[in-house]
């Protein structure tokens, strides 16, 4: 390309007139240009530097300020549920809900990448439930879950649980508008999760260590675990639980209902 | 890198541009974002005008973090990381996890 005029040709093809007006070769141009040349190669078209500094993951944050100024607006307390796959997020919230019965009054989202399983597990509870597929998306985004609560009645509901793709990396990196992160960690995943995943604990407010009925088969060391929770994680309040026993279920309830409260007071319906 | 092109786009079409030249982004070390995969995917989607010839330029940003207990900044690779001065492990990061594009420059 000229360096001279950017005019895509060869530099050898053609010759420019110089700015004291001396012919030096035949001038190929039709066009003026606002910029004289020189023989220094300054570009014909002027650089300009234009600052954005926008953030990327703008669309999704954007989504879900709006999802959680509605929930808000409601007076609904919304909770992302998070963990590995298996670690019992469908048993405990089945078991939730049937512990809180109406008060407060529960709906959930659930997201998997197929099947509608847990759907129909937590339908069981008496529970209005949206199944969201992702397909091959590994978490839910802020604008799936808008999607997906307009197929509930949110009038009658205090709280809605979002559960979400079982998986302790990317959903971390997605605000869905929720007002409660809640992690869980299953005493079958052994006592390191924590320090291995440390985005997903950082961020939550409340840690789950699930199973506890087989904590002494896994050997699980409860004070170690709770110790890389307390590390990863030292602002979230913890519980231990089994939700197949009900063992612990008492104080978790009991948690969710006093968190259920203070945002009911906020709502503006 | 779809969303930063989309913007890219929109702003080189708003101020008459001809071509982009450079394209600024700021990464965090802790933004859950690898260089490499920003950069992979440019090279996919970059491929017509007014993006062809753009240099994607790629600003690290290293973590850092405040001690809650005693106030200290601090840096770290990672949210584990223990005060220098007093130990504590409860801590706020106040950078790292940008994910942010800067600026571009157009003709």
């Amino acid at each position: 390309m000229c360096n001279d005029c950017g005019c895509g040709k060869d530099p050898s093809e053609h010759k420019h007139k110089q700015e004291n007006g001396d012919a030096q070769g035949e001038d190929h141009h039709p066009h003026s240009h606002e910029m004289p040349h020189s023989s220094s190669g300054t570009p014909a078209a002027p650089r300009r530097t234009i600052a954005l500094n926008q953030p990327i993951l703008d669309d999704n944050d954007r989504q879900a300020e709006r999802n959680r100024g509605f929930f808000r607006a409601r007076g609904l307390l919304a909770i992302n549920v998070l963990s590995s796959p298996g670690s019992g997020k469908t048993t405990l919230l089945g078991e939730t809900i049937k512990l809180l019965g109406d008060n407060p009054k529960a709906g959930v989202v659930v997201g998997d990448l197929a099947t509608d399983n847990d759907a129909l597990r937590l339908r069981a509870a008496a529970v209005q439930v949206v199944q969201i597929n992702t397909g091959t998306v590994c978490h839910l985004e802020a604008g799936m879950v808008a999607r997906a609560v307009k197929q509930l009645d949110l009038s009658s509901l205090g709280v809605l649980f979002i559960e979400n793709v079982g998986n302790l990396v990317c959903p971390a990196s997605f605000d869905l508008g929720e007002d409660l992160r809640v992690v869980l960690c299953s005493v079958t995943e052994g006592e390191d999760k924590p320090l291995k995943y440390p985005p997903m604990f950082h961020m939550a407010d409340a840690v789950i260590v699930t199973k506890t009925d087989l904590a002494a088969a896994c050997e699980w060391n409860r004070s170690l675990g709770l110790a890389n929770i307390r590390k990863a994680a030292p602002k979230a309040s913890i519980f231990e639980l089994s939700a197949r026993t009900g063992d612990g279920m008492a104080r978790w309830r009991d948690y969710l209902r006093g968190r259920t409260e203070e945002f009911k007071d906020c709502g503006l319906f | 890198m779809q969303n930063v092109l989309e913007s890219v786009l929109a702003t080189a079409n708003q101020q008459g541009a001809r071509r982009v030249c450079v394209i600024r982004l700021r990464v965090g070390s802790l933004s859950g974002v690898l260089p490499e995969a920003l950069e992979f995917a440019f090279e996919a989607l970059a491929k017509s005008a007014p993006l062809a010839d753009a240099d994607l330029e790629i600003e690290p940003v290293a973590a850092l973090f405040r001690c809650a207990p005693c106030g200290q900044d601090f840096a770290a690779d990672s949210l584990l990381g223990e005060c220098p001065v007093c130990g504590a492990i409860s801590q706020s990061l106040i950078q790292g996890r940008e994910l942010q594009l800067t600026s571009m420059e157009i003709e």
